[in-house]
């Protein structure tokens, strides 16, 4: 970080595996967090979460050799008052956000950036239900968020250059390299991904292959880091589910209506590595 | 006076071996004692801290600050080394 710049003040809302990471990623990097949760149980896991997340991130090698930044836990949005930048990651769903955001937004003033990390959904909708739209903008982040230097920043019609500028300093004290592209459902990384990991399920479930033998053949023949049924593990199938349905909700992409395999899975609460077993098995939690 | 690691009867071979089971069990593969587990990309640098929880639990074993890191856990002989390392240091504080 600068010497000339500022520690920024950063808020994260929602203490999910998205809020957890982002939260996890400032801490190493020396910036402070209120980490916002309204759901007592969540609330009451979210730093034995953050724990765990700081000793991986030191595990493997991601931990820069800096003081922690202070982590606060809260269940108020009103405790997000000072931060010069506030990252919703929330369930994706539209209505629940624009609640969030609102809420956020009577409580910090005109200068603080708003950023969802929302995966698909299109900034413009939901900053034309905020106060201050010129103040929101996407990022949007990968998991585990300390790992992945890269993230996708998406500008609204309307973002102001205020604030693309104070998310831009966070980012920098972050480490992350941010590539700026278009608003639109699921700007480039999910409009590409999701549908790509749902054609690798509709494999499964159509008997063709195990999931292991996809995920071996994207890895092995075509380069895929991890294969698309374990990235599918560690964003969370129902997130994922949650991504595709708004990406066919609002391309009329056949491709993206979720299938029944992962449909399945949600059911039978088969969310992938948050809760023990997705396409493969898991120690709860990890 | 109680000795830990003779309670646990703690050797180089049993370690190896439980760590192999375990990681016969979770990648349904068969490591060498000396093979990297994650060079071959079969096995994801998030197994890691499966592993180190695994290690924790089975061995009772605190595994922190330095000892913390990937190298600790690339191969079988690496992870049973750190082990019966912090066990003896248990052993003799």
């Amino acid at each position: 970080m600068s010497k000339e710049e500022p520690t920024p003040r950063l808020a994260v809302l929602g203490a999910g595996v998205m809020g957890t990471s982002i939260t996890t990623l400032a801490l190493i990097h020396g910036v402070p967090v209120v980490l916002v949760e309204s759901d007592p149980e969540k609330r009451a896991g979210a730093r034995a979460r953050v724990e765990r997340e700081l000793r991986t991130a030191q595990l493997l090698g991601a931990r820069p050799d800096i003081p922690e930044g202070e982590l606060v836990i809260s269940a108020s949005a009103a405790d997000c008052r000072g931060a010069d930048v506030v990252i919703e990651a929330i369930t994706e769903e539209s209505g629940l956000k624009v609640k969030a955001l609102t809420e956020v937004d009577a409580a910090v003033g005109a200068d603080t950036a708003l950023v969802t990390n929302t995966s698909s959904i299109p900034v413009d909708e939901l900053a034309e239900a905020l106060p201050h739209p010129g103040n929101l903008l996407g990022v949007h982040f990968m998991n585990p968020s300390y790992l992945i230097r890269t993230v996708e920043v998406i500008r609204g019609s309307r973002t102001g250059e205020r604030a693309l500028a104070s998310v831009e300093r966070l980012l920098t004290a972050l480490g992350r390299r941010g590539v700026r592209v278009g608003d639109g459902p699921g700007f480039v990384t999910s409009r590409v991904l999701h549908r790509m990991i749902n054609d690798a399920a509709r494999v499964v479930q159509e008997g063709r292959a195990t999931a292991e033998d996809v995920d071996t053949l994207m890895q092995e023949c075509l380069g895929h880091r991890t294969g698309p049924l374990r990235t599918a593990d560690l964003i969370g199938i129902d997130n994922l589910v949650d991504s595709l349905k708004v990406l066919h909700e609002r391309t009329g992409d056949e491709g993206c209506r979720p299938c029944e395999l992962l449909l399945r899975k949600v059911a039978d609460g088969e969310l992938g590595r948050k809760s023990g077993r997705g396409f493969y098995t898991y120690a709860v939690g990890l | 006076m109680s000795n830990p690691t003779a309670d646990r009867q703690l050797t180089a071979e049993g370690v190896a071996a439980e760590l192999q089971k375990f990681l016969r069990e979770r990648t349904k593969t068969d490591w060498e004692p000396d093979t990297d587990l994650f060079a071959s990309g079969s096995v994801s640098s998030m197994f890691a801290m499966e592993l180190v929880v695994h290690v924790e639990q089975t061995f009772k074993v605190a595994i922190a600050g330095p000892d913390l890191k990937i190298d600790n856990f690339r191969t079988v002989n690496a992870m049973t080394a750190l082990v019966l390392r912090l066990a003896r240091a248990d052993d003799t504080a």
